[in-house]
């Protein structure tokens, strides 16, 4: 176990505003997620999934606390270890709770732009791109633009799209609240295969308790905190 | 994958729109510039085609486009007995505006003198140089008269029998040939009364003048045409115009001329010099600022109308940061759109100006020297506008892209 981990955070926290109107919605988080590992963040609105998950993805920095990732250092506190947007495009692949597309592309180029940033050729970000979606039961909607697209839709172009370009930490908030079971199954799946085909750490914010039995390790979150549940204990 | 393109080919109603828009604009500066060259060229133009080596004018004056300038007529036989010149010939220039079938007819005649010059020089389009002394003329086709076309002018009906392109005067209006002496006709022409109120008048004056007093035989003469009285009608030709021998020395007969007392003696390249800072130099500047201010503008609208593209595209831009796109990426997507815009509208600019700009009432001249020069400006005035939105579109912070 000398394999760094692919994510580890330390005592994050993060507090939004100040004075009358400061808010703590992250206390003290300290998490692992190993390579190959798949986890998922249960937890009521507002507990603090959202910010957690922008934290360990180097968007929203922490106000304290540190980020790990591949073993290297990449956040100290809110300040920035190394070049973030770079990193992200390289290890990182995020899926949010609402469908983040660019409304000036299709489909298909929403995927393809994210792998030509990190040095794809051209020809290859087609193909691959292709296939995700293919994998995604999307592909014959590869031509539409974002907003022709339903919700569900939309999210599993955003889940092929945070999965192009291998990444080692996959970060996914609720991604199949628009899906209907099967659908949502799949995406899961999908994370699985990422988890133990390339090593990734993936963890995904989740509400959909038919699916729990997909992960390897469960953790709820509550007014900031974050505890680990027993596998048999997952609620059901 | 351009985004630039993509993000056109989406929005594409409303980068058509708002290039035409700057197209128009800049169409409008191309044609200051237009208008400007037009000018000097019409100017340059017509001494160029009087070719005359040497302008002798009224001393002390600037010559006969710039303001009144009268000499002699004999002045013409004095230059002709210079060392080195060819020949000598009478120029008159007046402007005159007379009602023609109901329109009104605004010309600049010149009077050419017969028979040393039936304006074979001419640039014509149609028709023939004069074959007689009288009555005949050749008009710039910008005045709209046909071939054969009758002209009242003064006491006598003139017919066109040349037509002329791209003849006009530094004011622009056309010209009009005839020959010198129709030309003082049409001048000088006063309507019966005033000339029969004028001579009795003269008679008057006459009746107590000393002189006549004496020789009561002389104010017979004063009684007939002003013409036949040379020793006290006014000068009446405006200059005199000097073709110098093949091999002989422009500046020295320029010096030889240039010592009488009564004249002053321009070179045509002075003649050109003085037409084009005297009367077009206001003109020049004022077109000038004008087309400063335009810039100015273009430049103003351009920058909004970036930052408001750019501000319609925040989102996505925040979402280019979030999954890692480096700023020359989001750099590239507004300079790019920002010069497309400045390159479509000044074609648009270009294409409608040809179509348009014949149609206006004096040439404009594009001349490659300007249409370069505004490329250059509207590629400045492009990346300059687009740093505002450049300005804001760098302090997205990636994750805006997950609000709202
Ligand atoms: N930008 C912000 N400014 C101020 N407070 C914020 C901001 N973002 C989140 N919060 C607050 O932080 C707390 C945690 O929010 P967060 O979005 O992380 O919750 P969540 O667990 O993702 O909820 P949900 O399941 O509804 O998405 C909330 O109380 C929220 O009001
Ligand atoms: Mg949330």
């Amino acid at each position: 176990m000398n394999e760094p981990a692919a994510i580890e955070t330390r005592e994050l926290t993060k507090i939004y505003g100040s004075g009358n109107t400061e808010v703590v919605a992250m206390h003290n988080v300290s998490l692992t997620v190993r390579r190959g590992e798949v986890v998922a963040l249960l937890g009521p609105s507002g507990a603090g999934k959202s910010t957690f998950l922008t934290a360990a993805g180097l968007i929203n920095p922490p106000s304290s606390g540190q980020v790990f990732i591949g073993g290297q250092q990449v956040m100290d506190g809110p300040a920035a270890a190394t070049d973030l947007r770079a990193f992200r495009r390289r290890h990182i692949g995020f899926v949010f709770q609402k469908a983040n597309l660019i409304p000036f592309l299709s489909a298909h180029e929403n995927v393809i732009v994210a792998m030509e940033l990190n040095g794809a050729s051209p020809r290859a970000a087609r193909a691959r791109a292709l296939e995700l979606m293919r994998e995604l039961e999307i592909d014959n909607r590869a031509r539409y633009r974002p907003a022709m697209l339903s919700g569900g839709q939309q999210q599993r172009v955003a889940v092929a799209r945070a999965l192009a370009n291998h990444p080692s930490l996959v970060l996914a908030d609720e991604p199949t609240a628009a899906l209907d079971s099967r659908r949502g199954r799949q995406v899961m799946e999908l994370f699985r295969g990422v988890a133990q085909e390339h090593g990734a750490g993936v963890i995904v914010v989740t509400h959909d308790h038919r699916s729990l039995d997909v992960f390897d390790t469960i953790y709820e979150m509550e007014d900031g905190a974050v505890t680990r549940l027993p596998a048999d204990h997952a609620p059901r | 994958m351009n985004l630039a393109a993509k993000d056109v080919r989406h929005n594409l109603g409303r980068f058509a729109l708002t290039a035409i828009g700057i197209g128009m604009l800049l169409m409008i500066v191309m044609g200051m510039a237009g208008i400007y060259r037009g000018l000097i060229e019409d100017a340059t133009l017509l001494v160029d085609r009087i070719g005359a080596d040497l302008w002798i004018v009224q001393r002390d004056t600037r010559g006969p486009f710039a303001e009144q300038s009268r000499v002699p007529d004999s002045l013409a036989y004095r230059a002709a007995a210079v060392p080195g010149v060819a020949s000598a010939r009478e120029f008159v220039l007046h402007t005159i505006q007379r009602q023609h079938d109901g329109q009104r007819l605004r010309m600049t005649v010149m009077g050419l003198s017969w028979p040393a010059d039936k304006g074979e020089w001419l640039p014509l389009l149609a028709g023939r140089p004069l074959r007689q002394n009288h009555f005949e003329m050749i008009v710039d086709q910008s005045l709209g008269l046909q071939l054969g076309a009758q002209l009242r002018l003064g006491k006598e009906i003139y017919e066109v029998v040349g037509l002329t392109n791209g003849m006009v005067s530094s004011s622009g209006d056309a010209m009009a040939f005839v020959t010198a002496a129709d030309s003082q006709a049409i001048q000088f022409d006063k309507a019966g009364e005033a000339i029969r109120l004028e001579r009795s008048g003269r008679e008057r004056r006459a009746a107590s003048h000393e002189t006549i007093l004496r020789q009561p035989g002389l104010s017979e003469q004063f009684s007939g045409s002003m013409a036949n009285l040379p020793a006290v009608a006014p000068p009446d030709i405006s200059a005199v115009l000097v073709r110098i021998a093949p091999g002989a020395d422009v500046q020295r007969v320029a010096q030889i001329i240039g010592g009488w007392e009564d004249v002053t003696v321009h070179t045509r390249q002075q003649q050109k010099d003085l037409l084009v800072q005297g009367m077009v130099d206001k003109a020049r500047r004022q077109l000038g600022m004008f087309r400063a201010l335009l810039t100015i503008i273009a430049a103003i609208i351009m920058a909004l109308i970036l930052y408001t593209l750019t501000l319609d595209k925040i989102h996505a831009i925040a979402l280019l940061k979030l999954i890692g796109a480096p700023n020359r990426v989001i750099l590239g997507l507004i300079l790019q759109q920002a010069l497309f815009l400045g390159a479509l509208g000044y074609a648009i600019a270009y294409v409608v100006g040809q179509k348009v700009f014949p149609h206006f009432p004096r040439r404009v001249v594009l001349t490659d020297g300007d249409l370069v020069q505004l490329a250059v400006i509207v590629v400045l005035i492009s990346v300059m506008a687009s740093l505002l939105g450049i300005w804001r579109a760098m302090r997205v912070q990636p994750n805006e892209a997950l609000m709202g």
